[in-house]
């Protein structure tokens, strides 16, 4: 848990120093980079892959402290996972905007992002255009909403640390999952 | 079923299942429930000697592993089909259809049907509680155990902590975790 004021906590939940969080995550990303002979793109796909399994589980802990019902559409989704979710887990909360018109897709803005701080992309030339530092969260969005039978895709679309005015991304409602939820006969 | 009742049945949390999504029991543990000051509860498995059944009921008999995976599996069933016999109250054609163009509606339309929460016997009260992410926690108590619910929430958060946060246990799998154990053990058998 990163530092900083809480709500929907327990008492008894654990702060770690924000920067340790950061540090790990940067050695993480960094790792990646040299194991995969920085292809970004496969950097990428790993992180979102460790970011799926990390949000399956984390959906537990955000259904138990946040004594959250079945949300009845997806914007109020949305309006959860930025202001209860990131909130519990990041301390932040980046801004719902730029729906479509069906309801399906909507963007999280980032003012702030703890995941990035101190962090420079590597100088060499395609790290600019090719690596999503965070694209763990991605991953983390995917496999804690498809625990509750929402099948989205997430990704980035901008990114301060490539230079871009804002850090955007845009997540996509696919279909709702129904083995748990059959549609009604009649 | 049992044919009587000690007067000193103490420790009111007779047993805990967990039931996976996909409808596997994942957890089991029972409470015995004999005399004030015994240990925390015991693991299944373990050659303890009890003079109540493992479900923690007088005069019921030992249930097996085997035992238990069939009662998962069979209350997997039940709780779905519990779900499917939610009542559909006719809405009359003087009335218009309901907003979904369904000429019937829920007797509560702004709760969505669920399985079964609550069966109570005059022996124990099972309390299921089903997350949104599809586990069932099956908690057998006495039947006058009160706030069952608030339990329930304490199971949850131990669950989300000393279980989804170990990276050695895999989803959908037995648990088999210590400190999960411990500190459900502390929950449950305080009171």
């Amino acid at each position: 848990m990163v530092s900083g004021p809480y709500m929907f906590l327990r008492t008894r939940v654990d702060k770690v120093n924000a920067e340790l969080v950061t540090l790990t995550y940067g050695t993480i990303v960094a790792q990646l980079c040299t194991d995969y002979d920085y292809d970004y793109t496969q950097v990428n796909q790993q992180l979102d892959k460790m970011g799926y399994n990390i949000g399956m589980r984390l959906i537990e802990d955000f259904l138990a402290k946040s004594n959250t019902g079945r949300c009845g559409n997806f914007r109020d989704t949305a309006e959860m996972i930025s202001k209860v979710g990131f909130k519990i887990f990041l301390n932040i909360t980046p801004t719902v905007t730029n729906w479509t018109a069906d309801n399906k897709q909507f963007s999280l803005l980032f003012d702030e992002n703890p995941l990035a701080d101190f962090v420079e992309l590597p100088d060499d030339g395609r790290a600019q255009d090719e690596l999503w530092f965070s694209n763990i969260l991605c991953g983390v969005l995917r496999g804690a909403l498809e625990m509750v039978q929402m099948s989205i895709e997430a990704r980035f679309v901008s990114d301060m640390l490539r230079g871009n005015d804002v850090t955007e991304m845009r997540v996509t409602l696919i279909r709702y999952i129904e083995d748990e939820m059959p549609p009604d006969d009649e | 079923m049992a044919t009587t009742v000690p007067d000193a049945v103490t420790g009111p949390v007779f047993a805990l299942l967990i039931i996976s999504k996909a409808g596997s029991l994942i957890y089991h543990r029972t409470f015995p429930t004999t005399t004030p000051g015994t240990s925390a509860g015991s693991l299944t498995g373990q050659s303890q000697a009890q003079t109540v059944g493992t479900l923690g009921l007088p005069g019921t008999s030992t249930l097996t592993t085997n035992d238990y995976l069939v009662l998962a599996g069979t209350f997997h069933g039940v709780h779905a089909i519990t779900r499917s016999l939610t009542p559909k109250l006719p809405v009359t054609s003087s009335s218009g259809t309901a907003p979904s163009g369904r000429n019937w509606t829920y007797p509560d339309p702004t709760v969505p049907p669920s399985g079964i929460e609550s069966l109570e016997s005059s022996f124990f009260r099972l309390t299921v509680f089903q997350t949104l992410s599809g586990t069932k926690f099956l908690l057998f108590t006495d039947p006058s155990m009160p706030n069952t619910d608030v339990l329930m929430k304490g199971i949850y958060e131990r669950y989300a902590d000393y279980v989804c946060k170990n990276p050695f246990w895999q989803m959908e799998m037995p648990i088999r975790i210590e400190a999960w154990d411990r500190s459900l053990g502390q929950w449950l058998t305080r009171r």
